[in-house]
């Protein structure tokens, strides 16, 4: 492939998706500069290893290295937060005395759900921002995360909940 | 169903991915589980109101210019000829005189061979991994989930071993691009030294004897054997390095 079509089909079928990419690095991150950066790095490697993309989905394909490389980066210097143990099974089932009029009211307030959102475990997070910010598949996103697609759903419960617990004010060691 | 399982498969059932059987199940279950009910409308109401966009967080304006600009960057080959500026101007008559010199010497000199140009950028690729971040894009310690990471991402399935047991654990695997082509990148550990394990096929079918060399205080091996080239790098003593390419050798090697 010719240097300059590489570059033109490149910017043709992945710069496209740069608004995907930044809000999947800016929920990972939780800091809009570093996202700027992960952004820009992840399409550097996005664009060396462009001769290995056939063709797929262009958004799906760019999401895994953006999350590869804001990943990495977390490991280096956001450590403690990895460590943070992170519970995927349900154990046990409370009786849910939320109301949804109530939580629907809460979520409306896009600050306090942006809030609510950050307080969840990364591995929480991603999944509900590719699924419900993304619309991707639990297929697509079992191959963005490198987990598999029942994890997904799993997660996606766990997260849903906390989520919840938090919009509703429990306290902490509730969650 | 109990409610335990149910709450698991009302994400599924509220994103439409659960196959009809189980949906029906779980549908069931709600009519009858006041509980459950409630937790599923709540989680409705939640996945609904992130998906009205008001916490998507959109690209900065500039940030597509930047990106372009440095990809446009990287597409260049080499960068501008550093000969061309003005300071080099100035150095004109040493550099013919040194041209003289070379001109002269050419015949006793020979330039760097394809397996040094090699070993540079396999040593440049390690130390690069070390610092930007670069390590794995598929971090994990097992095996079967490094190796099909692979496919469609490389021509070639690397074979990747696990020598945990032999005290060289698996961190993960990259992919990476070597010698004009993108290669595997897999990286194992040693106490608190990384390995990295460059595997890509080698252009002739023969069998190439284990070679080692130093260079910047990284040590490197390098070996073809069954169609596949293998470079190992590192830090770590040159006699722990020589027992990982040994493994190495006898986990790929047909007989075992």
């Amino acid at each position: 492939m010719e240097e300059k079509d590489k570059t033109a089909r490149f910017e043709q079928t992945i710069l496209p998706h740069l608004d995907a990419a930044y809000n999947l690095a800016r929920w990972l991150t939780r800091n809009e500069h570093d996202a700027e950066d992960m952004v820009q790095e992840a399409y550097l490697r996005a664009f060396r290893f462009f001769s290995t993309f056939h063709g797929m989905d262009g958004r799906a394909w760019l999401l895994t290295i953006v999350r590869n490389t804001c990943y990495t980066w977390l490991h280096q210097n956001r450590a403690h937060e990895m460590t943070t143990m992170f519970d995927e099974e349900i154990h046990s089932v409370d009786s849910d005395s939320s109301n949804p009029a109530a939580l629907a009211l809460r979520s409306a307030d896009h600050q306090i759900l942006r809030q609510a959102l950050d307080e969840l475990p990364v591995e929480f997070r991603e999944v509900v921002v590719l699924r419900d910010l993304e619309g991707f598949s639990y297929k697509e996103i079992a191959g963005i995360a490198n987990i598999p697609t029942g994890t997904v759903m799993s997660r996606l419960a766990r997260a849903r909940e906390r989520l919840k617990k938090i919009l509703c004010g429990q306290p902490k060691e509730k969650l | 169903m109990d409610c335990k399982n149910a709450q698991t498969l009302i994400a599924g059932y509220l994103d439409r991915e659960l196959d009809r059987v189980r949906s029906l199940e779980i549908e069931d279950h709600l009519h009858e589980c006041v509980a459950c009910s409630q937790v599923y409308e709540n989680h409705q109401v939640l996945s609904k109101g992130l998906r009205t966009g008001s916490v998507y967080f959109k690209a900065p304006p500039d940030l597509q210019k930047r990106i372009q600009r440095s990809v446009r960057q990287a597409a260049k080959p080499e960068s501008t000829p550093r000969w061309l500026s003005w300071s080099w101007v100035r150095m004109a008559a040493p550099m013919a005189a040194a041209a003289i010199a070379l001109l002269v010497l050419v015949p006793f000199l020979r330039g760097p061979s394809t397996e040094e140009m090699l070993t540079r950028e396999v040593v440049s690729s390690h130390v690069r991994s070390l610092m930007a971040n670069h390590l794995a894009d598929v971090p994990s310690s097992d095996q079967h989930t490094v190796k099909p990471w692979f496919n469609g991402k490389v021509d070639f399935s690397p074979p990747v071993v696990d020598l945990a047991s032999r005290g060289f654990p698996l961190v993960g695997g990259r992919l990476d691009y070597l010698d004009n082509r993108p290669v595997a990148a897999l990286v194992y550990q040693r106490d608190k030294h990384l390995i990295n394990l460059f595997i890509w096929p080698s252009s002739d079918s023969s069998d190439a004897g284990t070679k080692s060399e130093t260079r910047q205080g990284y040590h490197v091996f390098h070996w073809t054997r069954s169609g596949m080239t293998y470079w190992a790098v590192s830090d770590v003593e040159k006699s722990q390095l020589q027992e990982f390419v040994q493994l190495v050798q006898n986990q790929n090697s047909p007989t075992s």
